[in-house]
């Protein structure tokens, strides 16, 4: 069965983000891009899906700008088969990305999207979902374990009181948890492998999707700054603190 | 202006977040409906009728919806939401899962996470693990909002008499069912809502040392236990005890981190909380800049000498 991973280009999240002087973004030049964590993890379990005989086919799905093709090369070289970049200078909402993704879907014909759950700049938290809405297919987010049959796969969900495992029937939208998995590193032979793997780079228009925002930026800015606190010797000032100072307890 | 508030609840009660929504909804404006939709859950309706400032209280009941799945719930919201201007759930894992689904089917932008209303159009919400917050306009008919629930004041419990409109509802798209349910059950307040929240992080060491230094503590506070990314990913918790970007917000009145470093993706989840103590051996620690009360020391002697001195 094939396989398809949607991949995001994101400031690293070593870095602290800063906004822009005039507010209008945040500041992006100069900084480390990566891969989206949670897509490291969505690439890493359709690999080893794949190694488990399960997959025979990724594909490996960008939409941004030009440099989204270091991200896919990245997901080449951990082993996806070959790459997609819907190239577009347009700020993507998550919606835009879904539909984009819905073409791709219906042209590729894959069984399954493993999507990571959110992305690390906007945390918004929707592809996945919307691209199953779209496609009127099932989904299973926050997944902490895949198990993969031919007509469904059971799918144990990180929820807010503990776990919960589904049975959702196939083609499905999966989208992944920090503990799925702990991604591999690309190793060298692989980079250099990846040079050669096909990389097919589209436009939104050819995908007759029109990706224009509904949603206006107005700024961007620090959120309200904690005020500095103490350092406190022992235990001792500490309950005073707390007691009469904070008077939390 | 019309707004669709979606309970929280388990079909026994409504969760504390539901009022924190609503508060959310009332600082949009208009009139408020608020939608318990679950199987056998009346009584959850029942009781949502005196919370302030609702009008009015859909009920659905549907064996379908027991647990609520996301192709369920969202092709029932769906059939509901058509005469409102606004749609409201909470931030939860599970409004963040079947939210997206109704977004698209209506072909609307979501908004994620708010954290304020800046106009019944406009509204901030933290992006890149809250380091900044962008605020957004959108030009959508109906807009579709998940909300930061501690970002808001709830709304009074009682002093409300809305009227209830029983509603009936259909849907069962059959694409999934839950096979298991591993709820863990504690008797201790819900992270989310607690007064006092006694998080751990790596500097623990063992799941052992986890439970024996900081349940004594926790049960002195009468805390919510919570836990760093490390401290869950090296198996001390469950998952559901994750505070930060990518686990739970959390805005206690008191927050105690005691062995956490304090990385970006931690302190977005709980910076909000009213008063923080950092208990860290490493006196560069990250967490000390956000803490109020900053104790540099050893875990293992702090720790017992705190809850001992309770
Ligand atoms: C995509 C992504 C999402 C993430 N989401 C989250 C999230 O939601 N929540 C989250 O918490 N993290 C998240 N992280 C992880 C985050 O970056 C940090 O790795 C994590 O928070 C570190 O946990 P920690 O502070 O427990 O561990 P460490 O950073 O290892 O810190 C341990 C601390 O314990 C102290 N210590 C050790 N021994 C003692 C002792 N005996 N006495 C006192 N102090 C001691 C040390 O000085 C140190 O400061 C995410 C990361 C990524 C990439």
């Amino acid at each position: 069965m094939k396989v398809l991973v949607p991949v995001k280009r994101v400031l690293d999240y070593n870095i602290k983000a800063r906004p822009k002087a005039d507010g209008s973004g945040v500041e992006l030049s100069g900084l480390k891009m990566s891969m989206n964590p949670f897509d490291e993890i969505a690439m890493e379990a359709a690999i080893r899906l794949k190694e488990a005989g399960q997959v025979s086919e990724i594909i490996a799905i960008s939409c941004g700008t030009q440099a989204c093709q270091e991200t896919l090369r990245t997901a080449l070289a951990l082993g996806a088969d070959r790459a997609v970049l819907v190239e577009t200078d347009e700020a993507l909402q998550p919606l835009a990305v879904a539909k984009l993704l819905k073409v791709l879907v219906l042209r590729e014909q894959p069984r399954l999207v493993i999507c990571g759950k959110q992305a690390i700049d906007d945390d918004a938290n929707q592809t996945g979902q919307m691209l199953a809405a779209l496609l009127g297919w099932a989904q299973a987010t926050f997944a902490s374990r895949i198990e993969l049959g031919t007509d469904h796969a059971s799918v144990t969900r990180e929820i807010d009181g503990g776990l919960e495992t589904l049975s959702i029937t196939l083609p499905a939208v999966i989208t992944t948890d920090l503990r799925l998995n702990e991604p591999r590193y690309a190793t060298l032979p692989n980079i250099m492998k990846a040079k050669k793997k096909p990389l097919e780079t589209l436009t939104p228009a050819d995908l007759g999707v029109d990706v224009t925002s509904r949603l206006t930026l107005l700024k961007v800015a620090e959120p309200p700054a904690r005020q500095g606190g103490i350092k406190v010797n022992d235990v001792a000032e500490l309950l005073d603190k707390l007691k009469n100072e904070a008077k939390v307890i | 202006m019309t707004i669709l508030v979606v309970a929280e609840h388990d079909n026994q009660h409504l969760k504390a977040a539901t009022r924190h929504v609503l508060a959310a909804a009332q600082a949009i404006g208009g009139e408020v409906h608020l939608l318990v939709a679950g199987q056998h859950c009346a009584a959850v309706a029942e009781a949502a009728r005196a919370l302030s400032g609702v009008a009015c209280v859909l009920l659905v009941e549907n064996d379908a919806l027991e647990s609520a799945g996301a192709e369920c719930m969202a092709d029932l919201v769906l059939s509901l939401v058509h005469d409102y201007t606004h749609l409201l759930a909470a931030a939860s894992a599970s409004g963040k899962n079947w939210m997206p689904r109704v977004a698209a089917l209506l072909d609307v932008a979501q908004l994620s996470d708010i954290v304020r209303v800046d106009a019944p159009d406009t509204f901030t919400r933290p992006i890149y693990a809250g380091s900044v917050w962008a605020t957004v306009r959108s030009e959508d008919t109906i807009k579709v909002i998940t909300v930061r629930a501690t970002a808001f004041e709830a709304v009074a419990e009682t002093g409300g008499s809305a009227r209830l409109q029983k509603v009936d509802a259909t849907s069962d798209a059959g694409l999934s069912r839950r096979t298991h349910l591993a709820l863990n059950d504690s008797s201790r307040p819900e992270l989310e809502s607690a007064r006092v929240v006694v998080s751990g992080g790596r500097g623990l060491g063992s799941a052992e040392r986890f439970s024996a230094l900081l349940e004594p503590l926790a049960d002195k506070l009468n805390a919510a236990l919570g836990a760093s990314r490390a401290a869950v990913d090296s198996g001390y918790v469950s998952n559901d005890y994750q505070v930060g970007q990518t686990g739970k917000i959390v805005a206690p009145d008191l927050y105690i981190a005691v062995g956490i470093s304090g990385a970006i993706q931690h302190l977005a989840g709980m910076k909000a909380s009213r008063v923080i103590v950092a208990i860290n051996k490493d006196p560069d620690a990250p967490i000390f800049a956000v803490a109020d009360y900053g104790l540099v020391g050893d875990l293992n002697q702090v720790v017992p000498e705190l809850t001992s001195a309770l």
